[in-house]
């Protein structure tokens, strides 16, 4: 055990300026009008991505015979969604999310996530309220804004929207990822290894990135385009490197949102993993009526990096998950 | 193991978009070529674990070719090769315990102990009254290696170094 782990792992100074970025974000969003709101972070029901790993706990309810297990949010989504349903006009979080199975230089077991919704705007226009944010928090110039597909294309020589799940075995072979693609057979994560290794390195150099229009197979909680079936109205924010943000032209459809839970579930199965139980509040609230609007979820963690230029996420947190 | 080598890993970068599939980045060195090379594995992926044993040993001497070690317990000896010995050579001490991973038997890899103590044969003196460490100086030490210390350390004395940074700790305690 080292006896320096009592010590905070950022700089009491990269703290200051941390709290004071906080500060500027609540700012932006008060002269907005948009409100901030505050959802369980834990919940009976969970995020049922396959890529997603909850944390679990018992609770013990007073009066009750047995415990029920509850799950730490991987992201305040859902919950928010309902208080959309409910009719609570644009509202944003900053919240602690949970992901098990997550550490490294841009990843720690819990952090800090800004998350806001905006009825009536759809993924374009809540593009250009994100890049006032970066531009108010990084002092940064406007954001690039590219699709997937052509910025696969550039990088890879290859329309990832086309290719066939050989052609981008045949890819990842020339990559140099030979023993991965002998053995997977599912076409997106080939598309996420090529992506993050040889795309996102030389996306946002100067300049913050937006990537739009993801594959419809990548949709998670997004609308399928209207005018082209083959992508989803999903965009990621990428700077210097880093994947900072996830938005979505929220799918409003509770019956094609609770098809794709089930579809996650079922992956789940196939590949050996527990099924997650599916939230039916947020269902329900689907089904009741969700607002047309767009969504996204931010890492504050990442935008402080950023803004300070650190280059692990330790530094810009009081105590990573090691010394917690 | 990785075709048919026993292997070490060096660094090992997790890689995961928000919304997708992790991956590990793997720097491995090969244990009997030396090689380095990098991999990707889908988090979760499993490889043949190399069927290798470490032993500590007692560092007896080096003949010009061979480092010999010995089991403290068993009095069994066992030589090790330059390749198995690497850059740890300079941190080796005469009677100070060593880990020797075997492999089928015979030694691929011998780390020396977290800290060892040698002898500072060659160094500037310093200047007087410096406590304070304003960047220090280097200092050749018995075994051949080089370290920076403090202005403070004279030659002849005995300092304590941490053998994974390569960097000063104290003076040895007396």
């Amino acid at each position: 055990m080292r006896t320096e782990n009592w010590r905070p792992s950022a700089s009491i100074e990269v703290l200051k300026q941390r709290a004071l970025i906080m500060q500027k974000i609540r700012q932006f969003f008060a002269v907005r009008d948009v409100f901030e709101v505050d959802t369980p972070a834990l919940s009976p029901a969970t995020v049922t991505d396959e890529h997603l790993h909850s944390f679990s706990t018992q609770f013990i309810h007073p009066f009750a015979p047995q415990a029920c297990t509850l799950y730490l949010q991987t992201s305040p989504e859902f919950a928010m969604k309902r208080l959309l349903s409910a009719g609570s006009g644009a509202i944003y979080q900053i919240c602690k999310s949970f992901r098990n199975e997550e550490t490294g230089r841009f990843h720690n077991p819990e952090f800090t996530m800004l998350e806001w919704y905006r009825p009536g705007f759809d993924h374009l226009q809540l593009m250009s309220e994100i890049d006032e944010l970066m531009q108010t928090v990084l002092g940064c110039e406007t954001a690039k804004r590219v699709t997937y597909q052509d910025i696969f294309k550039q990088h890879l020589g290859c329309d990832p929207l086309t290719a066939t799940l050989t052609d981008i075995k045949a890819l990842a072979k020339q990559y140099g990822y030979g023993n991965l693609a002998d053995t997977e057979n599912n076409k997106d994560t080939l598309l996420m290894l090529l992506f993050s290794q040889h795309v996102e390195p030389n996306i946002g150099q100067n300049l913050p990135c937006f990537v739009m229009d993801f594959p419809a197979s990548q949709a998670a909680l997004a609308k399928i385009s209207p005018t082209n079936p083959l992508v989803a109205e999903r965009f990621e924010l990428y700077f210097h490197g880093i994947e900072l943000a996830n938005g979505f032209h929220e799918l409003t459809d509770g019956a094609e949102q609770l098809r794709r839970f089930e579809e996650d579930n079922a992956k789940r199965t196939s590949n050996g993993l527990d099924t997650m139980p599916i939230d039916e509040n947020f269902i329900a609230a689907l089904n009741f009526g969700l607002p047309d609007c767009a969504g996204v979820a931010l890492g504050i963690d990442r935008l402080v990096m950023l803004a300070l230029s650190c280059s692990s996420i330790e530094q810009v947190i009081a105590f990573e998950n090691s010394r917690a | 193991m990785l075709d048919g080598e026993p292997c070490n890993i060096l660094e090992n970068e997790f890689v995961k978009p928000g919304k997708g599939q992790a991956f590990s980045r793997v720097k491995i060195r090969k244990l009997i070529s030396g090689k380095v090379i990098e991999k990707t594995f889908k988090s979760g992926d499993s490889v043949e674990g190399a069927d290798v044993i470490d032993t500590e040993l007692a560092y007896l001497y080096a003949d010009g070719e061979f480092w010999h070690f010995m089991n403290n317990e068993t009095f069994e000896q066992i030589a090790a090769d330059e390749k198995a010995v690497g850059e740890n050579v300079k941190w080796l001490v005469e009677n100070d315990t060593c880990t020797i991973t075997l492999w089928n038997g015979a030694p691929i890899v011998v780390q020396p102990a977290n800290f060892v103590e040698l002898e500072i044969t060659e160094t500037d003196p310093g200047l007087k009254g410096d406590t304070a460490g304003t960047g220090g100086k280097p200092a050749t030490l018995s075994s051949g290696a080089v370290i920076r210390v403090p202005l403070f350390v004279q030659t002849g004395e005995v300092v304590k170094v941490d053998t994974r940074s390569g960097e000063y700790v104290s003076r040895a305690q007396k």
